[in-house]
């Protein structure tokens, strides 16, 4: 691949979600102080101790910025691996096996997608134990109805292809049918939609957050610092615009990764030169 | 008309750019200095294989350039001008009136939405030629001209109303509409049966004597434009081989890559007397799609070992179905099939993979036969892996003996589907179907896809396989050409029955029944005048009608 191929905008969301990841993987090593420490008065203003001021609670704000970008990422990137993983793997068997099973699989899913998915996650989030794992899990298996339906989607239309009947001809088990047939086949446009899914997942992350069922305090995370600061708005006071921005900085990074990604791949065939 | 000469392509060069996805676009030339001259009333006959830039020199003659297509120079005089100078005005105003154009596939050339006649008079009134009762006096006169049935009213139908034969002779009928002085036919006759091809080929012949309209015809079928052209030109790899009159090109080709065409399907092939014990051997099927009609009804057929079985017959004759009955991926609804000497199980998801292995399968269009994913080493490598567990190294090995066995150099097993060309792809596919050691390959439309130079040297290499590996092919075609070339013995079938049934020479030597009368006279013969010959004697209508 050629570096000078790829456009002015996929280089600005590369460079910036670069930004972003390193951020996170490094989190103690850059951040000044430490996540939970009070280290000023509440709601300072931008300093050159505090680069970005305290928060409500007088803790370093850039620091804790960098902590929640640790968080965020991190677990929306895992509900994103289970939503992938579960969807799709559901999604291609069902387009595959067809009948009974594609049946109910489907209206499963549809039965699932009729209900808004924040309220959903909301019901079974205040029934369920609190905790990192059922958070990841809850996220990964409402999103992974959208994965299914899309893998299920681009499956039936391999599966009609001659090369997937020679296969059965040949008397392959459906592991191989859906894992070497029809995977590869269908990953261009499944890695393009997992940008955008794992921009979902960050959104409904800090929107649990921010309603209190997300990440609990004192962790750090981007939904939830808009929380804690978002009453310092009455008083002039922007510390809650920062993550906030930084939610949406992050969203349209990744979407302009994933809509370069989508360009390169409209096609089905795809990849190697196509037809 | 302005002069004698009317069409002149004086040095025609086109290009096109490329791009590739991840590579950076580049400029290839598609038409290397291409010249010709047409005079009016006069057809000329442009041949060649796909890429060797017939379509592409045809749609200049109305200054146009598909997708991306530039032309880069040379001119093109059209009625005393030359049109590559005209703006877009200019053009406009041009083409529909002296230049028009009819395609390939008339179905996707029509506006489902609107009446056949409003479509084929539309040129004549945007350009005010004609007022609209004229418009339709001429577009009845040439329906009736073009032999459509019930001329007068035929118009008032929409395009899915009427049968793909008719289409075609409808959108002739089209261009033919506004009195053009030039009309490029883009393989019109390409997508049809062989026996609406004929009656197609007929009305646009006649069309163009009563009408007197100069015509370039491009086709890739030297047969069809012996037929109707006054000239061939030869095309390959956008340059001119040879340009001559069409009974020079057919008769005293001079060039070797013209008399390679004209020579195609020399291939004979002895056939082989029936063994005692058939193969297979498919009694009484009777199938069909869900709850819907029968399909196939009571077909019996033998398959000999070593030999070919030829299945012939139009679109919806039922011969593709008939081969997914013995591959088990639709289970008939009554009937047996015999392999050896046990009964096959109907359903392909129950069979011993000792069956699956031994009976094999060649698609029609290489391109989704093959995973674009996989190498071609994987591709040919995987039956040896799954049926006989050869891994490593050795099954690298045998790859590159199969590769051998169908001419193709071993260093191929690297590369991917879409880095080969069309016969090539083919190739892979009958070594994939080798790499199981069968005893029957079905091959369904193996060669329709592929230019008939490329199509010759597939079907020399199956019967060479088939002496070596002493193979069986049920082999389905539409090409009664292809099965003179390898059948041995041949199964006509019409309307999912059989029509006829025996070895090679029962079936093609007379008396014959009506169908495969029609269906054997319909194949175009290399040969001037064979087109009034076989329309003199037909005794039956042919399905598309």
């Amino acid at each position: 691949m050629d570096l000078k191929t790829i456009p002015i905008s996929a280089w600005i969301g590369i460079i910036s979600t670069t930004c972003f990841v390193l951020a996170a993987i490094f989190a103690p090593l850059i951040a000044p102080y430490g996540m939970a420490e009070v280290v000023g008065g509440v709601w300072e203003p931008m300093s050159a101790t505090h680069w970005l001021g305290t928060d409500n609670l007088g803790r370093d704000l850039f620091s804790r910025m960098i902590y929640g970008a640790q968080t965020t990422l991190t677990i929306a990137a895992l509900a994103t691996l289970v939503s992938f993983t579960t969807g799709s793997l559901l999604g291609m068997t069902a387009a595959v096996v067809g009948g009974w099973t594609d049946q109910i699989l489907s209206r499963f899913v549809d039965l699932l997608m009729s209900i808004p998915t924040l309220i959903f996650a909301l019901v079974v989030l205040s029934v369920l134990p609190p905790g990192l794992l059922t958070l990841i899990l809850v996220m990964g298996v409402l999103d992974a109805t959208r994965v299914f339906r899309l893998s299920r989607a681009v499956a039936v239309d391999v599966n009609v292809m001659d090369f997937v009947e020679a296969a059965k001809l040949r008397g392959e088990g459906r592991w191989w049918i859906i894992t070497r047939e029809i995977l590869p086949n269908a990953l261009s446009t499944l890695v393009a939609e997992l940008g955008l899914r794992f921009i979902f997942m960050v959104l409904f992350l800090s929107a649990l957050s921010f309603l209190g069922l997300g990440i609990q305090p004192p962790q750090a995370d981007w939904g939830g610092m808009v929380k804690e600061n978002k009453d310092g708005i009455v008083f002039g006071i922007g510390a809650a615009l920062i993550p906030a921005a930084a939610i949406a900085l992050l969203a349209i990074s990744v979407n302009l990764i994933a809509d370069w990604i989508l360009n390169r791949t409209t096609d089905l065939k795809g990849g190697r030169g196509g037809q | 008309m302005a002069s004698d000469t009317f069409l002149d392509i004086r040095n025609l060069k086109i290009g096109v750019t490329v791009r590739e996805p991840g590579e950076r676009p580049r400029d290839i030339t598609i038409v290397h200095g291409v010249s010709t001259k047409l005079e009016e009333g006069k057809v000329l006959g442009l041949i060649g294989e796909s890429g060797a830039g017939k379509s592409t020199i045809g749609l200049s003659s109305l200054g146009y350039g598909r997708g991306g297509v530039e032309i880069t120079g040379g001119e093109v005089w059209v009625n005393g001008r030359d049109i590559l100078d005209l703006n877009r005005a200019g053009l406009n105003s041009f083409r529909g009136k002296e230049v028009c154009y009819v395609s390939q596939s008339a179905a996707a050339g029509f506006n489902p939405a609107h009446k056949l006649i409003d479509q084929v008079i539309e040129a004549s009134l945007e350009h005010g030629i004609m007022s609209k009762p004229e418009a339709m006096a001429r577009a009845r006169e040439l329906f009736a001209a073009l032999s459509l049935p019930d001329p007068d009213n035929i118009g008032d139908r929409y395009p899915h109303q009427v049968s793909g034969g008719q289409l075609q002779r409808v959108m002739t009928a089209m261009a033919l509409c506004p009195k053009p002085d030039l009309i490029v036919f883009d393989e019109p006759t390409t997508a049809l049966d062989v026996t609406t091809q004929i009656d197609v080929l007929a009305a646009i012949k006649n069309a163009i004597r009563v009408t007197g309209v100069a015509a370039l015809y491009i086709t890739h079928d030297l047969a069809v434009v012996a037929q109707v052209a006054d000239e061939i030109m030869v095309l390959r790899n956008g340059e001119t081989v040879e340009h001559g009159s069409t009974k020079q090109i057919i008769e005293d080709p001079q060039e070797e890559y013209t008399k390679a065409l004209v020579s195609v399907r020399s291939i004979t092939h002895e056939e082989k007397v029936p063994t005692d014990k058939p193969i297979i051997e498919m009694k009484n099927i009777v199938a069909g799609y869900g709850s819907g009609p029968k399909i196939l009804d009571d077909v019996s057929v033998e398959l000999h070992p070593g030999q070919t079985l030829a299945v012939v017959g139009e679109s919806g004759s039922g011969k593709s179905t008939l081969a997914r009955v013995l591959t088990g991926l639709l289970p008939p609804r009554s009937g047996e099939i015999t392999f050896e000497d046990r009964t096959l199980t109907p359903d392909q998801k129950s069979r011993p993979r000792e069956d699956l292995r031994r009976i094999q399968m060649i698609y029609q269009m290489a391109d989704t036969a093959m995973n674009p994913r996989q190498s071609i080493g994987t591709i040919i490598g995987r039956p040896l892996e799954f049926y006989f567990g050869i891994k490593g190294r050795k099954r690298d090995e045998k790859v590159a003996e199969l590769l051998d066995k169908i001419e193709l150099p071993a260093d191929i097993a690297g590369r991917y589907p879409a880095e080969l060309s069309g016969g090539q792809k083919q190739r892979v596919c009958i070594a994939r179907a080798l790499a199981a050691n069968p005893d029957v390959i079905i091959c369904d439309e193996v060669t329709s896809a592929l230019d008939p130079l490329v199509a010759d040297g597939i079907l020399k290499l199956l019967l060479d396989l088939q002496a070596r590996e002493g193979v069986a092919y049920l082999f389905i075609t539409h090409d009664l050409a292809t099965v003179r070339a390898i059948a041995d013995s041949i199964a006509v079938m019409y309307k999912g029955r059989l029509a006829r049934y025996g070895t090679k020479t029962e079936v093609l030597t007379p008396p014959f029944d009506d169908y495969t009368d029609l269906l054997l006279s319909s194949v175009p013969e290399m040969e001037l005048g064979w087109l009034e010959q076989v329309m003199a004697h037909r005794k039956m209508e042919s399905a598309g009608n």
